[in-house]
């Protein structure tokens, strides 16, 4: 009698871990998944800022057209890229070229001076580590997905369902500001 | 951190409770002197009082947040008139996978923040003009990340609740005392007669004023032990996890320590919620009164384990 009580007892524990396992396994995939489309909306925000910039620079630095072809065509390659590693890469070669862009305009101090050019880095700054937040967080739940997904036992659950591993979005860091620690005047 | 989200309901309930069966210990009293020990009277007392701290805890947890904003005179400003401030908030919001707090200012010089809400959907983050003319970008990140991180462990709900029920005693105090005051003169032109009780009445009304009034310094204390020091700490630590960058915050709580500017708006209902404790007292290290009663650990221990992650 007691025997047939601890079996029971037990298959109770197992189906209690099975729901809440597979519960979970849900919430983490629903949570990834709303991550990747955070990323998206940055990068998104990130290309419409583009031409702006592009055009702010060109007021002052006409002649200086390689950099914004090159800008233009690793932004249409970035709007165009597939999976997640495609999109890594795109967006990595894009950065670089902003950079160069950027890189350009500082030689024109007019431009640098100018309040337009000033606001748009500042958004370009902000877009940027945007993209790094959402790739930070989106990164951190893929690696509880894929932990949950291929660790034992939860494994074993994670058959029950669609479950797949995702890719992790590996993006260079934008470079942080040197921390001052002179006091503004 | 979930454990930390859970601790925190669990307290905001409790507080809330405490505070429910205090009131309603008071308005038993209350009834009691006035219904010159009817049984009646006082229960009525009971059921008022228990009434209106149950409203005044629904409107600490749905408008707490206002309260706190108002008294610290914060202003909402737009994306257009502080872009930097908005852009870091959204990204530390981004971070940590919460809706985007609403943006307000303190117009104070002393460097310093709070976030206060009851939930992350609700949640409000303040800082200081003084913080927004100091920090640089990565520091203001180390900032909004510790306040972010109160934010997604629900210390703001205790944190505002415990601030709008300190205003509520002081305020009911006061109404008390006061009611004393100018009830003492009327009730004294009219015991001319001979009706010596209701005088008695008011006296022990203000007896209880007078109780209320002394006891609330003892709030602090009380503050103390709900937001232990551990939580300033554990908000350090999980800002650093959403910016991945301790020197940013260390750089930061630095220039805070050695900034010598009062905070006027400050006060004991309050001082709990800032970044680090405000200071009305000038000089580098707070006064040994302000320490006994202090709901911050010392600014430099919280340096130097940045220093060492």
């Amino acid at each position: 009698m007691v025997a047939v009580w601890v079996i029971v007892g037990l298959v109770v524990l197992a189906g209690l871990y099975v729901a809440f396992t597979y519960n979970r396994l849900v919430r983490t995939r629903v949570r990834a998944e709303n991550a990747w489309s955070q990323i998206d909306v940055q990068l998104r925000r990130r290309y419409d800022l583009i031409p702006n910039l592009v055009e702010a620079v060109k007021g002052y630095a006409a002649h200086e057209r390689e950099v914004f072809e090159e800008v233009a065509r690793a932004r249409s390659a970035a709007q165009q890229a597939q999976g997640i590693q495609g999109q890594a890469q795109a967006e990595n070669e894009l950065t670089r070229s902003l950079s160069r862009l950027i890189a350009v305009a500082e030689n024109y101090p007019d431009l640098k001076a100018s309040q337009n050019f000033l606001a748009l880095q500042e958004e370009l700054t902000a877009t940027e580590s945007r993209i790094a937040y959402a790739r930070q967080f989106y990164n951190d739940e893929v690696q509880q997905l894929n932990t949950l997904i291929q660790a034992f036992p939860s494994n074993l659950v994670a058959r029950l369902g669609t479950f797949q591993p995702r890719e992790f979005f590996e993006i260079e860091e934008p470079a942080r500001g040197p921390v001052s620690v002179t006091f503004p005047s | 951190m979930y454990e930390q989200i859970a601790s925190n309901e669990r307290k905001s309930v409790l507080i809330v409770l405490g505070a429910l069966v205090f009131t309603g210990g008071l308005g038993y009293l209350f009834g009691l002197i006035i219904g010159g020990g009817s049984f009646g009277t006082a229960i009525t007392g009971l059921a008022v009082a228990l009434l209106l701290s149950a409203a005044l805890s629904y409107w600490s947890y749905a408008h707490g947040d206002q309260l706190v904003l108002r008294t610290s005179r914060a202003r909402a400003v737009t994306h257009e008139e502080e872009p930097r401030l908005h852009n870091v908030v959204e990204g530390l919001a981004i971070a940590a996978g919460l809706p985007k707090p609403a943006v307000y200012i303190v117009p104070e010089k002393a460097p310093n923040a709070f976030a206060t809400g009851r939930d992350s959907e609700h949640s409000s983050i303040a800082v200081t003009q003084g913080l927004l003319d100091t920090m640089n970008r990565v520091e203001l990140e180390g900032e909004i990340g510790h306040e972010m991180s109160h934010v997604r462990d629900l210390d703001i709900l205790l944190g505002t609740i415990v601030a709008t029920l300190v205003v509520a005693d002081v305020l009911i105090a006061e109404f008390m005392l006061r009611w004393f005051w100018w009830g003492g003169m009327f009730g004294g032109g009219r015991s001319r007669g001979g009706d010596g009780e209701g005088a008695q009445g008011f006296a022990l009304l203000a007896a209880l004023g007078l109780v209320l009034a002394l006891i609330t310094p003892f709030f602090a204390q009380i503050i103390k032990l709900a937001m232990s020091r551990r939580r300033e700490y554990l908000a350090d630590v999980e800002g650093v996890k959403l910016t991945r960058y301790p020197p940013g915050l260390a750089s930061a709580l630095r220039k805070i320590a050695a900034d010598p500017t009062p905070m006027r708006v400050a006060n004991n209902a309050t001082a709990h919620l800032w970044l680090n404790q405000p200071s009305r007292i000038h000089g580098e290290d707070n006064h040994w009164f302000e320490n006994l009663f202090s709901t911050h650990p010392p600014i430099q221990d919280r340096i130097r384990i940045l220093e060492e992650m």
